[in-house]
């Protein structure tokens, strides 16, 4: 049977300036599938997905989430952005960043209340987080920060999830967990698409890959597609040195 | 002292004043607040520097001083440098602090020269449009007071109703804009405030001086809390202190100019804060440094006890002071401090670890 289709995207386009940084994409992900993207340095990786979720406007192609555009599907979508996107030193807690997550429920003006903070506390235990929940955040290390984000979306209780770089900077139990957190959350029959760097992880922790350089280079089961082919036509032929060497 | 609140007391225009700075002390530390946390604070100096020309222009086309005209006119020169500043940012690729440099100079510049311009005009009534370079508290009226508070309490009324939008998007502007909010909106309401706040204090403290009245409150409320309710109530405290301070020392000490006393005053916070904060300040960091390093030193003292003792059959048996002489981490005070903390026993020349301390030592590897 056909897997219903999450995300559907067309001709996506973006570019900065001259030079575009992802050119005609079309990318069909199907619902229930943990996807990793990957592709080189500049690939275009963070792009789309901020072109995805109207963070960035595209200069042409459509994004649909279950069949419908993305502005009348938001609270379907959870997002964690890269931790680096953000100042640390702000003055807030652990808990008030993870409240953040019900805001957009909540909508414009009202204030969140004990409902609301039983979701964020909820959201803290099952990163493993309760304990931080009244420390400031410039006091957490690299990989609570992490789980304090990805709390924050589990807040959100979406359907679908996309995750930057969400093992970039944390400690091996902080990626464990969180990997753990993504497979509960791909059972409970949600999609996560995830950003990811280290090529080695991939059969692991996904099973299904989208490669992506500028152009999508190819998209489907890690099983089918996750092979020296496909990594060359996306990383150029010395990926293998480069992988050695940890360049990549 | 007693003279000063004798004057307050007797003197109207004196309270008018000091009501006047202390209201716009308190709005500029709260609005000013959002300006720091979005890393803006070059932004409030662009705008007061650029609302010049509005001044100027009002002046030229009704030739007439109408103190709350003249502020229109600076309020639409300072958004209009707002517009210009986000608008280089998104459509170049310069960066903000170029832009608004760019922006700043040009918009003064051109501010400075219809000021001469005006000046050299025959019969135009022209004198007193200086003092909006400096400022003059004296020229406030009760009328322009009135109107700051009017300002200050819709701000106040803006902020308790956006403060989860204002805060989430401080924090993080792309994670807002995925839950569905209007960032464009929130950002524009922000910078809106911000320059209505300085436009206010042009009359008290002038173009030149006024974007220290926004940062210097809200630099120092940083340093002593990490919430941001506190913050913004801290700022908006220390900026109406600066203000009635700053009044009243230039009132008593031969009518200093006022707007130049409150900035230095804010700025004495600033100082105060950096230095003296428990949280974040200088000394509190740097005696917390020397008590770590201390504290370190006596460690490593234990440790080398522990090491002279560990193969020992009974650990706690007394050994002289001189072998620790070619260690150099002991002082008869640090020793004197291991006793205390029941880590080591003193007997006259000799010393012994305590089963505490060498159990500490022990696990001194093992625990981070």
């Amino acid at each position: 049977m056909e897997a219903k289709i999450a995300i559907a995207i067309d001709d996506l386009t973006v570019a900065y300036n001259y030079k575009p940084v992802l050119w005609d994409i079309d990318l069909q992900i199907p619902e229930g599938v943990l996807m990793a993207i990957v592709g080189p340095n500049g690939a275009g990786k963070s792009t789309l997905l901020k072109s995805i979720l109207d963070i960035i406007k595209p200069l042409a192609g459509s994004v649909t989430v279950y069949g419908k555009p993305y502005k009348k599907q938001r609270d379907l979508v959870a997002y964690v952005p890269q931790k680096g996107s953000v100042d640390w030193d702000f003055p807030t807690t652990a808990l008030d960043v993870v409240m953040m997550g019900t805001y957009g429920a909540l909508g414009w003006i009202k204030r969140p209340g004990s409902a609301q903070k039983k979701q964020a506390l909820e959201a803290l235990e099952k990163v493993g987080m309760l304990s931080f929940q009244n420390r400031q955040i410039s006091q957490l290390s690299g990989g609570q920060q992490q789980r304090i984000f990805l709390a924050r979306a589990l807040v959100q209780n979406a359907a679908i999830y996309f995750m930057d770089e969400p093992f970039q900077g944390v400690d091996a139990t902080t990626e464990k967990a969180i990997i753990q957190i993504l497979k509960e959350l791909r059972k409970a029959g949600k999609t996560v698409i995830v950003v990811h760097h280290d090529l080695q992880t991939v059969p692991e922790y996904f099973d299904w890959v989208t490669f992506l350089n500028v152009k999508k280079i190819a998209t489907g089961p890690v099983a089918d597609i996750f092979n020296d082919d496909n990594l060359t036509k996306t990383y150029g032929i010395n990926y293998k040195a480069s992988i050695a060497e940890g360049t990549l | 002292m007693k003279e000063y609140i004798d004057l307050l007391v007797s003197d109207y225009t004196l309270q008018i004043i000091t009501l006047g700075t202390a209201v716009l002390g308190a709005l500029c530390g709260m609005l000013g607040s959002f300006a720091v946390l979005r890393k803006q604070s070059l932004l409030g100096d662009a705008i007061s520097h650029a609302s010049l020309p509005g001044i100027a222009i009002v002046f030229l086309v009704l030739g007439v001083k109408n103190n709350n005209g003249l502020l229109l006119g600076a309020l639409c020169s300072g958004l209009v440098s707002a517009v210009f500043i986000k608008g280089i940012i998104s459509k170049t690729h310069l960066k903000s602090d170029t832009a608004l440099g760019i922006v700043l100079s040009t918009f003064f510049g051109f501010g400075m020269l219809l000021l001469t311009y005006i000046q050299k005009l025959p019969n135009a009534n022209q004198s007193g449009l200086e003092k909006y370079l400096f400022g003059q508290a004296a020229t406030l009226l009760a009328s322009d007071v009135w109107l700051m508070s009017a300002i200050a309490g819709v701000s106040l009324l803006v902020v308790l109703l956006f403060w989860k939008e204002f805060k989430m998007v401080l924090f993080d502007a792309d994670y807002t804009k995925t839950l569905g909010f209007h960032v464009k909106f929130i950002d524009t309401l922000i910078t809106s405030f911000i320059v209505i706040a300085i436009v206010m204090g042009l009359q008290t403290v002038g173009v030149v001086l006024m974007s220290a009245m926004l940062l210097a409150p809200a630099a120092a409320a940083r340093q002593w809390t990490n919430s941001l309710a506190k913050m913004v109530f801290l700022a908006g405290m220390f900026g109406a202190v600066s203000g009635v301070l700053g009044t009243a020392v230039s009132a008593s000490a031969n009518n200093l100019s006022t707007g130049p006393v409150i900035v230095l005053i804010a700025t004495l916070f600033v100082v105060v804060s950096f230095v003296f904060s428990p949280i974040r300040g200088l000394l509190f960091k740097q005696i917390k440094l020397w008590k770590n390093r201390n504290d370190l030193k006596l460690m490593k003292t234990l440790l080398f006890m522990y090491n002279l003792v560990k193969d020992h059959e009974n650990v706690s048996h007394p050994h002289k002071i001189q072998l620790l002489n070619n260690f150099q981490g002991y002082t008869k005070k640090s020793l004197k401090r291991l006793q205390a903390e029941d880590l080591i026993l003193l007997n006259k020349s000799d010393w012994s670890l305590t089963k505490k301390g060498f159990h500490t030592a022990k696990n001194l590897y093992t625990h981070q």
